[in-house]
């Protein structure tokens, strides 16, 4: 092995790969079986970049050549960087030796569109094949589906991978058609369709068959840009909607544009990563998966954009004042789920623990609930709680005041003169 | 008057200290672990003397008020050798025992609570372990690994690691606690090894197989290589990966 060689080709190739930011490696159930190498289940995040990200896998691509010219990619093929290929076996060897150091929980790999479509697709595919095949891997693997491909190649991929996914870089069409102008959603949208409606036949099948192959457990998911174009959240948000609801995709990734390249089209090189704004459509996105948020009630007509001070959380309850308070004693676990400062898991806690006994501040202060935000909504068994009338306004006021934004806070917060 | 428990630390230690309870109808009590010479004034010192039918009794009745799922979580938060939190352990069996039904889920008492808390730790540093272990390839074959975890968690590590690295040898060495898990391809074993001088446990260089300082340099290029500096943010870093774990990590050296 020339190891020089290796890390830069290494080098280049992770670079290219980082601004995909899926790193997702959970939701498998693929056993260790004959003893082989690996498993894939819950996913562990193994090291954390220092922007905090997490490194859960093998994040490359097979090369950086590109046919396509889009705007926003560093991998452009107009712009003048050092290009570079794996072989086949290369990438099979950093997998396996990468992934017996409990360094990685195994592979995610995408590509330059070389010649074209169907030939890169062929690639990413024996990579996987080898894997599985000849290594005995059972670790988990994430190769990109690259839109045009055939559907026997995506159907061949689904066998021997854990989550496939297709970018559509762009909320809209119309930012596609701006950015991107050789890209077609169509092609992007038809290996998604196909995909899902090859995930449906073959859970079908394994509930008949027991040994009938499992078909990308993992599922599918894609990713969008934000920021490089001007659509609203509302927009971002709504086209993730339609994606989860008509494919059934287990994830939609935010990527906040990190300018990379000058561009008329494109935000100044200078110009901020949207952190916060790409943080809030996460929290969005997570209200909406668990939380039981539909989409029209974070953000609407009179709302487009997130507001980017206060999660939208806390944004829906203040614009909700007629909910509240509620009684943490009595409400149901939809509403309480509602709550600003309110989890998941003390939610659940709060509706197991009061069939023992009426529940107090200290209580649902031990259990975890951020009293500083849920104290303004709620009442519980207590003569103290919140009896001023107070408006949304004041009370975002008073969070905001006491509270330390991990975000430099926006002085937007204008007193309201009535 | 207060009674103070003296045990040996041990968690059938800890039910005979219950059967005793039981057995001599004592209310305030305080359960220390180990050998104590030095007692208050006005307080009654109990040495609990670990007896094992003793202990099966008192787990045969734990059964009967908790699910198995909560006796386990019980024997995970005492095995975590978690410094002050066996008198919430106590407290949690005798609330056990003299309520008419099952309080896994009280949350509103606060050793339940406490418990549950400890349990999150526990599985949190357990988590942290899977994650965190970096094996290097020594000549034999062997993939070895340093760890100093908060808690004693090594023995919660086996199902994960022997389900997941079914085919090659390996070993995690907790250096805080001086004791290992050892994988031989078919079962796995404790082991303490001795270490002199010269021949420490986070430094076995010297048996490294040739390739290995090759991956572990890709391995620092390829950290290197995916962090995008304009997104930087050191807090955050930090707060998934706390500064004592780094020394263990190749990326972070």
């Amino acid at each position: 092995m020339n190891a020089d060689r290796i890390t830069e080709k290494l080098n280049i190739l992770a670079d290219a790969a980082k601004y995909d930011v899926s790193c997702a490696s959970s939701g498998s159930k693929r056993k260790n079986e004959n003893k082989g190498l690996g498993n894939a289940s819950n996913g562990i995040c193994h090291s954390y970049t220092e922007d905090g990200r997490c490194v859960s896998l093998l994040k490359i691509l097979l090369t950086n050549h590109c046919i396509f010219d889009c705007a926003y990619c560093v991998s452009r093929s107009s712009n003048d960087i050092k290009r570079a290929g794996f072989t086949v076996q290369e990438v099979v060897d950093l997998t396996i030796n990468f992934y017996r150091r409990n360094y990685i929980e195994g592979l995610f790999l995408s590509s330059g569109i070389f010649k074209d479509a169907d030939f890169t697709m062929e690639r990413l595919v024996r990579v996987a094949k080898k894997l599985r095949t000849e290594h005995n891997f059972n670790g988990y693997i994430h190769l990109k589906s690259i839109p045009g491909a055939s559907d026997e190649l995506m159907r061949e991929a689904g066998l021997y991978a854990d989550r496939l996914s297709v970018n559509l870089e762009m909320p809209t069409e119309a930012g596609l058609k701006l950015l991107a102008p050789e890209k077609n959603r169509e092609d992007m949208i038809q290996p998604m369709g196909f995909l899902k409606h090859e995930i449906i036949l073959r859970t079908e099948e394994k509930k008949l068959f027991k040994k009938a192959p499992i078909f990308a457990p993992a599922g599918q998911s894609t990713q969008v840009i934000v920021g490089a174009t001007p659509e609203t959240d509302r927009e971002v948000l709504g086209s993730a909607n339609f994606f989860y609801k008509n494919f059934n995709l287990k994830r939609v990734y935010y990527s906040g544009y990190v300018p990379v390249l000058a561009d008329k089209r494109l935000p100044a090189l200078n110009t901020a990563v949207p952190m916060v704004r790409e943080n809030r459509l996460y929290q969005a996105d997570w209200l909406m998966r668990f939380y039981g948020f539909k989409v029209n009630e974070i953000v609407n007509k009179n709302q487009p954009h997130l507001e980017l001070d206060i999660d939208p959380k806390l944004s829906w309850a203040i614009r909700n004042m007629q909910v509240w308070p509620l009684d943490i004693n009595k409400a149901d676990l939809q509403l309480i789920l509602r709550v600003p400062g309110i989890g998941l898991l003390s939610a659940q806690k709060i509706v197991s623990a009061r069939k023992f006994g009426r529940l107090t501040w200290e209580h649902i202060k031990r259990m975890g609930v951020a009293l500083n935000r849920a104290r303004y909504f709620i009442t519980c068994n207590s003569r103290d709680f919140e009896r001023r009338d107070l408006t949304g306004t004041r009370i975002k006021q008073f969070i905001l005041a006491e509270s330390q934004s991990k975000y430099l806070k926006n002085s937007q917060t204008q007193l309201s003169l009535f | 008057m207060m009674t103070k428990l003296v045990y040996d630390g041990t968690f059938e230690g800890l039910l005979t200290a219950v059967f005793d309870i039981y057995e001599h109808k004592l209310t305030h009590v305080y359960i220390h672990k180990g050998d104590c010479n030095h007692n208050a004034l006005f307080e009654n010192v109990m040495h609990v003397v670990t007896d094992n039918n003793r202990a099966v009794r008192v787990l045969k009745g734990l059964r009967q008020k908790l699910s198995a799922d909560g006796v386990q979580r019980l024997y995970i938060a005492h095995m975590a050798e978690m410094e002050g939190e066996d008198q919430h352990l106590l407290g949690y069996i005798r609330y056990a025992f003299d309520s008419p039904r099952n309080i896994e889920e009280d949350f509103g008492n606060r050793h339940v609570m406490r418990l549950s808390e400890i349990i999150r730790k526990v599985r949190r540093e357990k988590h942290r372990m899977e994650a965190f272990v970096r094996f290097q390839k020594l000549q034999d074959g062997t993939f070895y690994s340093a760890v100093e975890p908060d808690f004693n968690v090594l023995p919660l590590l086996i199902r994960h690691f022997k389900s997941r690295y079914a085919d090659q040898k390996w070993t995690i060495y907790d250096i805080k606690r001086n004791y290992g898990i050892h994988y031989d391809l078919h079962d796995t074993q404790f082991i303490a090894m001795d270490f002199t001088e010269g021949n420490k446990p986070d430094n076995v260089i010297a048996a490294f197989t040739a390739d290995e300082g090759v991956y572990q340099h890709l391995w620092k290029n390829y950290f290197k290589s995916v962090n995008i500096p304009s997104r930087k943010n050191m807090k955050l870093h930090i707060r998934h990966i706390p500064k004592r774990y780094w020394k263990h990590l190749p990326e972070k050296i």
